[in-house]
């Protein structure tokens, strides 16, 4: 600790190259601080991902040993599921939705509220209250909504003499009721990421447009817009990687039913592998998760974030 | 200057349109809860006609609600302090020291940022149970804390390295090792983005459901994300209950977006990095 530099050069031996590497505590520092994070993220990040591929050749209950080997079946049999195959569509849908309605409401959100004045920051901070709310809640808020027979659907029917309709509990409108929810929770969040974008733009630049005779529209959609493709970019891959992964939203609405057409990946992933014990069949679905999350992790990034637009946003 | 895509009255309509859209559930949640079950099935947005105020008393007095919110307590804020200072001494050797293999370890944290926590979640339970770990606060901070660390390095080495060389230096001459440079003088200058990945991880923590669903079976050590699927659970049908629940447990978060929401934006939306 005490050590200055250039005192010991003369000293020879291992003892005195472990002073020269170690000058200022460098090597003790090194060794003190980077493995206790390298341990925790290899044994809780890195290692189950690589046991899930192992388990998923397997068929196992988590109890006695893992003999049970049937090589590729567990990722037949969710390829050949139904269910498999409706959660796929439905993370689709989301995307879907994502890109061709919440990121527009985004984005005119964001236009309309990007300047800096105090109703504007009144209106950013209630459009993203949903956001920070626990998906839990939000799902819980909504189911109440939904209900025939409480909820505020309740008073539609009730205000047009109509029959209750219990929205959660219908095979065709379950899911699509799911994607209100979820575009309700989370064009905040990406109307934060345009807005940081926008009050990025340099003023000279809209008025150079104005002095030019563009109309606002014009300098909406030719100026603006195109100058903050990199947050449009980065919300995309948001919206894709967060559809992936959607779990908590599906468990109080539906818990994936009616009839298991309202899963997502994760809850399928949860209803027949996890509390099912079934670690062979879930670590394959785990397993498939992840190849489609890194496929599109890269691809996209490769494709439309290669001038470093993915570091910040 | 002039509002930029519709004019002032067209884009206050709109602006108060999408404000419907997102207030009106949140404010029947909240009048929800002072509503009788009848009142509720004819009247579930207005005003009560009678406010009744034993929903919201019953809950605060609820024993299980304030155990639920201990334990999400204890649990977020011991994730918070673990992955700030691990993340932050990692990120201070990627950022000041030089060493072999340097950028091969760094992307090898990076790989965590490319795939969602539910993939590795069966062989993690394995893992948790096999260290004896289920049913215990532990089960779910040190998962928690591994996750949060990609993010964390990220930030924090992005930080430190805009830190002024000058300053080292200054720390050498004066004879102050590497460790001592980052207690005393890194650590301290790093507030801002201490307070951003801090509020990130809080939050993430706060919420996280699928994690304590599969580590935890014992209701005494339920987070509130699990207390209040529980509580919805036994209340099925009382709906006044169920939303008075939800309206007290989500103060803290509503409290704690109030307080620090310059440091939430900048960490949810910066930080979001991580999806």
């Amino acid at each position: 600790m005490e050590q200055s530099i250039d005192v010991y050069p003369e000293q020879k031996g291992l003892g005195g190259m472990w002073k020269r590497i170690n000058q200022q505590g460098k090597m003790t520092t090194l060794l003190l601080f980077l493995p206790p994070a390298l341990f925790l993220f290899t044994l809780f990040v890195i290692l189950p991902l690589g046991e899930a591929s192992i388990y998923s050749l397997y068929k196992w209950n988590g109890i006695g040993e893992l003999d049970n080997f049937i090589g590729l079946k567990n990722y037949e049999r969710v390829a050949g599921h139904s269910v498999f195959s409706s959660a796929v569509v439905n993370t689709l849908k989301i995307v879907g939705v994502s890109l061709f309605i919440q990121l527009p409401l985004a984005m005119i959100c964001a236009l309309c509220v990007y300047q800096k004045k105090w109703s504007n920051t009144v209106f950013r901070m209630m459009f993203f209250l949903p956001y920070i709310l626990a998906e839990v809640v939000a799902g819980l808020i909504w189911r109440f909504i939904y209900d025939g027979n409480y909820g505020l659907i309740s008073s539609f029917t009730e205000f047009f003499g109509l029959e209750p309709i219990f929205v959660l509990a219908d095979r065709g409108l379950a899911f699509t009721a799911i994607l209100v929810v979820i575009v309700w929770k989370y064009f905040g969040f990406h109307m934060m990421i345009f807005i940081a974008a926008l009050q990025g733009i340099s003023k000279d630049l809209i008025e150079a447009a104005k002095i030019d005779g563009a109309s606002t529209l014009q300098t909406t959609l030719l100026i603006k817009i195109p100058l903050v493709r990199h947050a449009i970019v980065l919300s995309v891959f948001f919206s894709v990687l967060g559809a992936l992964q959607l779990f908590d939203l599906i468990m109080p609405m539906t818990q994936g039913g009616p009839g298991h057409t309202s899963h997502s990946i994760v809850s399928y992933l949860y209803t027949f592998g996890i509390s099912r014990m079934h670690i062979g069949f879930g670590s394959a679905i785990g397993v498939i998760l992840f190849i489609a999350c890194v496929i599109f992790a890269f691809i996209y990034q490769n494709t439309f974030m290669n001038n470093k637009a993915g570091g910040k946003s | 200057m002039k509002s930029s895509v519709l004019s002032d009255w067209k884009r206050l309509c709109f602006l108060m349109a999408v404000t419907g859209f997102v207030m009106l559930p949140l404010l029947a949640t909240v009048l929800g809860g002072f509503k009788s079950i009848g009142e509720l099935q004819t009247n579930p947005l207005g005003l009560p006609q009678s406010w009744e105020f034993q929903h919201y008393a019953s809950i605060l007095l609820d024993k299980q609600l304030w155990v639920a919110m201990k334990n999400s307590l204890i649990m977020s804020l011991t994730t918070l302090a673990l992955t700030l200072l691990g993340g932050a001494m990692a990120a201070f050797t990627f950022s000041h020291i030089r060493f072999v293999g340097k950028r091969y370890i760094y992307s090898y944290f990076m790989l965590g940022m490319m795939f969602p926590f539910a993939t590795g979640i069966l062989p993690l339970f394995i893992k948790i149970k096999d260290m004896g770990l289920l049913d215990s606060y532990m089960g779910v901070i040190v998962p928690q804390v591994a996750f949060g660390l990609a993010m964390a390095i990220l930030l924090f080495r992005s930080f430190f390295e805009q830190l002024p060389a000058e300053l080292f230096d200054a720390a050498a001459v004066d004879g102050c090792g590497y460790s001592r440079f980052f207690f005393e003088i890194v650590l301290p200058l790093s507030t801002p983005i201490l307070a951003t990945v801090g509020v990130f991880v809080l939050v993430t923590s706060w919420n996280n459901y699928l994690l304590p669903l599969v580590v935890i079976n014992n209701p005494d050590l339920y987070p509130w994300t699990l207390g209040i699927m529980q509580f919805q659970g036994e209340h099925a049908i009382a709906w006044n209950k169920v939303l008075a629940y939800v309206s007290v447990s989500v103060v803290p978060s509503v409290m704690f977006f109030v307080v620090a929401q310059k440091y939430i934006i900048a960490g949810l939306t910066g930080g979001a990095v991580k999806g």
